[in-house]
């Protein structure tokens, strides 16, 4: 059984979503989706200042098994990039919630928000599969 | 539920994720590849493949039989216990599977893999009509590959103390019985290691003894990225029936000589082999971002195309290799469509890791 913090949002395609108190948001990965993932080795991010529209590719996971997208859960403008990932991707295996952030994006579409999945509704998801 | 090997229970206790693989359940991991890799690259590691079927030829002319059926020669077997690899083509030249065969006392073991055992027994029985021969499947029995340079010493540990004397003396490809298992010094991962056919009722037991003395339970996962660094081929991948051996990194194990040997492919292969001009199989290496996959396009400028036929992160050299079908003139230098971008890679010899050591400049 994964791991799924109550305290975050989340996308069906497996990223989480943290809304920081600057306003900003944290983007990474789930636990669910770096265990179907196995053993990651790259992580290709978007650049800072990148305008991303929900849905868009904003990167790639590449572990040994497989190549994986990874899709922006919400619109808004690149503003940090976890480059201690870029250098230690196995991070995203052994800490998926902390260290393994990818990136912050500044939300320009207020209402996104209000459609991500609770930490249920992401379970659920999971379950499904 | 698929085909169940007699170590399925003690995978589930190790902790292995089951995965099909041509319809058995196997484990594809006991929670990291990556350090199952490392395990058999610095220590040992043990791999259940039980799944390969195993058969025995026997009769009059069974050496006749292999003489006939196989690209490579079995009268190459100077002795008992002795293993050779070989292709087993079919009539265009292509590669029906590829084999271990080793010669034994009452007539010949042959090892031949999962995913390929209907068509190769159908094979093996159709050609087997006009020699005195007999084909026997040995389902009774379970194997156990125990892999890496201190696979041999641990191994010793965990068997009686005549199978330690065995397991010591072995020369490499060199197989012997005793107190009823095979034990052979052969191996899929480019370490020093062992390969061993017990009978199904104590496989458990000795995996258990084996993880006692420390040896690492390996999926299917460590077994592909150490196959690939040591440059061995994965049969449906690197090759298949529509490709000749010599594309395939094979030509070393077909016996041109004695050249009054017939055997299956002999004049298709031989027509190619005299015209020159072949794709050949060749390693790529990138050294920058990203992982090579099987099936991506490999541009070789001024020359042509060919496709990544294995491809993958090597957790020993740390970045992606590769291996590739190319055209004849591909040289050191070609260029692979990676999600729609091209990248250079580096052309060498399919070989990359043996020994725990790169083995390239």
């Amino acid at each position: 059984m994964s791991n799924i913090p109550a305290e975050l949002r989340y996308v069906s395609s497996h990223e989480w979503v943290r809304l920081e108190e600057d306003g900003t948001a944290t983007i990474g990965i789930t636990d669910h989706a770096q265990a179907a993932l196995g053993d990651i080795v790259f992580v290709e991010m978007p650049e800072v200042g990148t305008e991303l529209s929900a849905g868009d590719d904003a990167g790639v996971v590449e572990s040994v098994k497989a190549a994986s997208d990874m899709h922006a859960p919400i619109s808004g403008e690149v503003v940090a990039i976890n480059e201690a990932l870029e250098e230690a991707p196995e991070l995203a295996n052994t800490e998926p919630y902390e260290g393994a952030w990818f990136f912050r994006v500044k939300p320009s579409s207020p209402a996104e928000l209000e459609e991500l999945l609770d930490a249920d509704a992401y379970a659920a998801v999971c379950e499904n599969e | 539920m698929g085909n169940r090997t007699p170590l399925f229970e003690v995978h589930g206790e190790s902790g292995g994720k089951m995965v099909d693989f041509g319809g058995w359940d196997m484990p594809i991991h006991y929670g990291s590849q990556l350090e199952e890799h490392h395990a058999v690259r610095q220590k040992a590691g043990m791999f259940d493949v039980s799944h390969m079927t195993a058969l025995d030829v026997t009769g009059e002319q069974a050496r006749e039989y292999l003489r006939y059926l196989l690209a490579n020669d079995v009268d190459r077997l100077a002795f008992d216990g002795k293993a050779l690899y070989s292709g087993m083509l079919n009539e265009k030249g292509g590669v029906i599977d590829d084999l271990i065969v080793y010669r034994m006392p009452y007539g010949y073991r042959v090892v031949v893999n999962c995913a390929t055992r209907e068509k190769d027994l159908a094979w093996m029985g159709k050609q087997a009509e006009n020699f005195k021969v007999t084909l026997t499947e040995r389902p009774e029995y379970a194997m156990i590959a125990v892999q890496g340079p201190e696979a041999r010493a641990m191994a010793a540990k965990a068997a009686t103390p005549a199978q330690a004397e065995v397991i010591n003396d072995l020369k490499v490809f060199e197989g012997r019985e005793v107190e009823g298992w095979l034990i052979a010094r052969t191996g899929y991962t480019g370490e020093d290691g062992l390969e061993i056919t017990i009978p199904a009722d104590e496989a458990s037991a000795f995996w258990k003894k084996l993880e006692e003395v420390g040896v690492a339970p390996c999926g299917l996962g460590s077994r592909d990225t150490l196959r690939l660094e040591a440059g061995m081929n994965l049969y449906g991948q690197d090759m298949d029936e529509d490709v000749t051996p010599l594309s395939a990194n094979m030509g070393w194990c077909v016996a041109w000589e004695p050249e009054d040997r017939d055997f299956i492919g002999r004049k298709p292969v031989a027509e190619i082999r005299a015209k020159k001009g072949w794709d050949k199989l060749v390693g790529l290496v990138l050294e920058g971002r990203g992982v090579l996959r099987h099936g991506q396009k490999v541009v070789v400028e001024g020359v042509g195309e060919g496709i990544v036929t294995s491809g993958t992160f090597s957790p020993t050299l740390g970045h992606a290799i590769a291996m590739a079908r190319v055209p004849a003139g591909t040289t050191d230098k070609a260029q692979v469509d990676m999600r729609g971008k091209l990248v250079d890679v580096r052309v060498i010899r399919p070989s990359f890791v043996r020994n725990g050591k790169k083995v390239f400049e």
